[in-house]
């Protein structure tokens, strides 16, 4: 394995800017370990070997050239295939879109490519983002790399095991029930979910739009805060998109101190339903940030148990309606069936054929919870449940400047495992779905290992604060690996079936 | 005549039995740049699929952004029509299957219009005046244009296959809705197209739409229902769809009415259901059955942010509108004193705005009349022109009024002059000069011609002599014909008094 690959974003950074190390060596050491791992690992669904490396020697042409770049000129990075990308296909994991190219760029992409950042491709979720394990991608589901018989979670489990495999060092994903930081979670890596707003949604693949953001998955917390940098701030085709600007975020990971901070334990997601190990983890976790100096106090957030119930009546309602579009009329597959079929009936075979059963669950869960009839009493309900988890997190931010709790409940689970039972799959994302429904930000960052399997610790901060995520969690990393004596990512086995 | 063809009653017998309840849903194109979601260009009559950007074709991950031109043209509306302008409102995502509609859901508004509460005053032919309640004007989108092809009809029943144009998908429209027009019994159908000209006009002269009907820039959908004389309860409508001419809003209404009333006559129920018009058969046909629970699964755009408005904006977009119309008339024909029946005349016409930009010019309100309603409409029909289009300036009719004031000319040489003006011979004191059109102001020329004419007419000179001075008419003719009409006529006269020594 290449030295490279093990470096930090914020590593590389450096070294190419110090033009120590090129950008054509990052980028090829990076396409040299996906050849070498993805076929065990599954996490690229394309590898865009040619543009990648077009980009970076670009990079290092104009670095010797004395031109001033951006710090990550020439780190490459891998991007969930729910974010469009001009010349590359993009999937979002279905067979819906097998072969479509889009013609526009995300705003995400082209600030990465502002950035002068090459891409590496485009990694595996489960279809449309629905799913907490990518076992629902109809293109294989991608593997741990902890444990190739385990989940890497999901939805964006193809960028969290790309990081978490050394396959590249930054990552997009999307969260809109927890896709970052659950994967984070259970591969061992950082994973942020942006304040609703704070990243620029045109360009990815719509799930729930009122609940999608876009956000980093990294190896170190700074990475984040570095890429996040590059992707956040207001963008006009966004209306959603906040008008602040992006703030000091990676100053505020450098400024890793929790003295005198707030931490505020939510007593409602740990304890019953959280796995032994996960729990242990979660505690050292507070114990550590005491002597610290942090002042850890105990928040109540009572309505959190309906956030799931509330949750899977919203989110369906509006993947209803967002799915629509796919219809075979203007892009993507269109199946004809035999005979002299109506348009209706090309839209209804083309669905069938196209869509997964998650994706079909969720649509048709979706367009009755929205039915006349029922609205009020289905999605209007789930509106005022919002309502209600927003103001506990009002309440909560009143006695603590950041919350925190253990990410997932468990760790990463056998594959298979929970795939006849929906519900147990949705049971996953009960910590992190809370941090959407109210828009906050929030951040998974590895706790350490329970029975060789990596547990996160999630902090969340009011909206607009991400900066506060960036100084907890870097500290908390900090502290953690002080104890280790490295990255948690370092005790990782070596992948099975790799030569 | 097909054999769809419904039994109807005649409408005077219609109106004996059942009372007609209207309402109108009128859809108006706003003329904005751009679409009401994205930057593509709002342009008609463009190669399909042209005008349009990922967001038009819905693409994956696209986003819409308000167009805030279309959101100050709906508020003008909404203030033209008098409406409460909502301080806060959103869209929302009517959700239903159609190729036209690209997301297969339509943004619209749905339970926060962006105006509301309003009303317009709809004056009939005979001065006869209609409030008419506005329930509410709210922003969408259009859809895109299908064209079916391979069958005979243009319809789709028979195509082999369509083709889809997403050109129109996303142009910004306003909904303009009424709330039930009661009581407006045999005058209905004149009203109904009446209400439609007003909608028209207005946006019109706001300048928010180009309202060309024949182009779909304003398009009506009209319902009607009867019922039963002395009924308060209202009967089942039926919705007319994409009445798309004044004239056709009118016989739409009128055939439903006849329609309704021979079935509701014959014991039978009205089906509530859209009807389409044809233009050609000036009937309606069963169109796809409505009913209230039409299940669109409405719910807030997500995409969208709520458009909030204030009192500064709304106040300054108030104070951009132009005159109503309506108060616009009422002000020209109190200045120019004009009669109910002449005004009226002037408007149907079409020739109020000349009028005005004439009597500005300095020329009298009822000088500008005659020359508007007069010769110039007259030319303007023989050329199958409006009379604005034939190139008369109001300079031009003050430069005539002033040959005629100032006896160079007389009104029968003014034709000329104009004819001489509108075939591009010059001004008109360049085509007098040109044609020699100057009346003959030389008294000895004109005694000479008088002298002519009273030798070849003794008896008639006898007459006049005698007392009786409407006879100096055939007198006054003749020397007109010896001058070749090139005579002041009044002058004449009194020249003959004069030689006859007949006092005038």
């Amino acid at each position: 394995m290449s030295d490279l690959t093990r470096l930090s974003a914020a590593q590389l950074a450096e070294k190419l800017t110090s033009r120590e190390i090129s950008a054509v060596e990052t980028v090829q050491a990076h396409l040299d370990r996906i050849g070498e791992v993805d076929p065990a690992i599954n996490a690229f669904l394309h590898v865009n070997t040619d543009e990648a490396l077009r980009v970076a020697s670009e990079v290092d042409k104009e670095r010797s050239l004395g031109d001033a770049m951006h710090p990550l000129a020439g780190v490459p990075i891998a991007v969930k295939d729910l974010i469009v990308t001009k010349g590359q296909p993009t999937t979002a994991g279905s067979k819906i879109l097998e072969g479509w190219h889009s013609p526009y760029d995300a705003t995400v992409v082209r600030r990465l490519r502002d950035a002068k950042m090459p891409i590496l491709g485009k990694t595996n979720l489960d279809e449309f983002a629905m799913g907490s394990s990518t076992e629902h991608s109809a293109y294989g589901p991608t593997r741990n790399p902890w444990d190739l018989e385990r989940i890497p979670g999901g939805s964006g489990g193809g960028s969290a095991a790309a990081v978490a495999a050394f396959e590249a060092p930054l990552a997009l994903g999307t969260d809109t029930g927890g896709s970052i930081r659950q994967p984070g979670a259970v591969t061992g890596t950082v994973g942020v979910k942006p304040t609703y707003g704070g990243v620029s949604r045109y360009g990815a693949i719509a799930m729930a739009s009122s609940l999608d953001q876009i956000g980093p998955v990294t190896r170190t917390v700074l990475d984040s805060a570095m890429l996040h940098e590059v992707i956040g701030g207001h963008d006009p085709h966004d209306s959603t998109s906040l008008t602040d600007p992006v703030g000091a975020l990676v100053e505020a990971a450098r400024n890793a101190d929790v003295k005198g901070m707030r931490i505020g334990v939510i007593k409602e997601l740990q304890g019953e339903g959280y796995q032994e190990g996960v729990q242990a983890r979660f505690n050292e976790a507070l114990d550590l940030l005491r002597q610290a100096g942090a002042d850890v106090v105990e928040v109540s957030c009572p309505n959190f148990k309906y956030a799931l119930g509330a949750y899977y009546l919203i989110m369906p309602s509006e993947a209803s309606s967002n799915l629509a579009k796919y219809d075979g009329v203007r892009f993507g597959l269109r199946v004809v069936p035999d005979g002299a079929p109506t348009i209706e009936r090309v839209m209804g075979a083309t669905r069938a054929a196209g869509f997964g059963d998650e994706v079909k669950r969720r649509i048709i869960l979706g367009t009755y919870a929205l039915s006349a009839g029922y609205y009020d009493a289905y999605y209007g309900s789930a509106q005022k449940v919002r309502t209600l988890i927003q103001r506990d997190f009002d309440a909560a931010f009143t006695q603590a400047d950041v919350l925190i709790s253990p990410t997932a409940p468990t760790t990463a689970f056998k594959l298979g495992e929970k795939l006849d039972d929906p519900l147990a799959m949705y049971l996953n994302d009960v910590a992190t779905i809370p941090a959407n429904m109210a828009g906050v930000p929030g951040i998974s960052v590895p706790g350490g290992l329970s029975d060789g399997l990596p547990v996160g610790i999630q902090f969340l901060a009011p909206a607009r604060q991400d900066a506060r995520l960036y100084r907890a969690g870097a500290a908390l990393e900090t502290l953690l690996e002080n104890t280790w004596g490295g990255p948690l990512l370092a005790q990782a086995p070596e992948i099975a079936g790799v030569k | 005549m097909t054999a769809e063809t419904a039994e109807i009653l005649s409408f005077e017998e219609a109106m004996e039995k059942f009372d007609p309840v209207l309402g109108f849903e009128v859809h108006v194109e706003l003329n904005t740049r751009t679409k009401m979601f994205s930057s593509a260009p709002n342009a008609f009559g463009d190669t399909p699929n042209t005008n349009v950007t990922p967001v038009d074709l819905g693409l994956p991950g696209v986003l819409p952004v308000i167009n805030r031109v279309a959101v100050e043209s709906s508020i003008k509306i909404g203030l033209a029509l008098n409406c409460k302008i909502a301080e806060r409102c959103h869209f929302a995502r009517k959700n239903y299957f159609y190729p036209d509609t690209p997301k297969n859901f339509q943004t619209s508004q749905y339970d926060e219009p962006i105006a509301y509460d309003g009303s317009i005053d709809i004056e009939l032919a005979d001065g006869t005046v209609f409030t008419i309640e506005i329930e509410r004007a709210h922003m969408e989108e259009d859809a895109g244009k299908l064209t079916h092809m391979g069958g005979s009809t243009g319809r789709i029943q028979g195509a082999e296959f369509s083709l889809v144009d997403y050109n129109r998908a996303g142009v910004p429209l306003v909904e303009i809705v009424t709330k039930p027009i009661v009581g407006a019994g045999e005058r209905a159908p004149e009203l109904a197209k009446a209400y439609v000209a007003a909608i028209r006009e207005i946006v019109k002269n706001l300048g928010v739409s180009d309202a060309r009907m024949e182009r779909g820039n304003v398009r009506c959908d009209a319902n009607v229902s009867l019922k039963p004389k002395g009924q308060e309860k209202f009967g089942t409508r039926t919705e007319t769809k994409n009445v798309n001419s004044l004239r056709a809003v009118e016989h739409a209404v009128r055939y439903e009415i006849q329609r309704h009333a021979a079935v509701l006559d014959a014991g039978g129920t009205i089906t509530q259901e859209t009807r389409h018009w044809h233009e050609d058969t000036r009937s309606t046909t069963a169109g796809r059955p409505k009913s209230d629970a039409d299940d669109y699964r409405y719910f807030p755009e997500p995409d969208l942010v709520p458009v909030v408005t204030d009192d500064a904006w709304i106040e300054k977009l108030r104070s951009e509108l132009p005159e109503p119309p309506a108060a616009r008339r009422k002000r020209l024909q109190a200045d120019w004193g004009y009669s109910d029946a002449e005004f009226r005349d002037v408007v149907n016409a079409g020739v109020m705005d000349s009028i005005e930009e004439t009597v500005a010019a300095g020329v009298k309100p009822a000088t500008a009349r005659k020359w508007w309603m007069g010769e110039i409409s007259r030319r303007a029909k023989v050329a199958d022109l409006e009379p604005a289009e034939l190139g008369v300036t109001p300079a031009l009719i003050v430069e005539l009024q002033g040959l005629i004031d100032s006896g160079k000319i007389n009104d029968k040489l003014s034709r000329e002059v104009l004819d001489g003006v509108l075939a591009g011979e010059g001004t008109p004191t360049e085509v007098v000069a040109q044609r020699g059109l100057e009346v003959v102001s030389d008294d000895g020329a004109l005694l000479e011609a008088i002298d002519g004419a009273l030798a070849a007419q003794p008896d008639v000179a006898d007459k006049i002599r005698g007392g009786k001075l409407q006879a100096v008419g055939a007198i006054v003719g003749g020397v007109m014909k010896a001058t070749r009409g090139q005579a002041d006529a009044g002058r004449v006269r009194q020249l003959i008094l004069e030689r006859l020594g007949v006092e005038g």
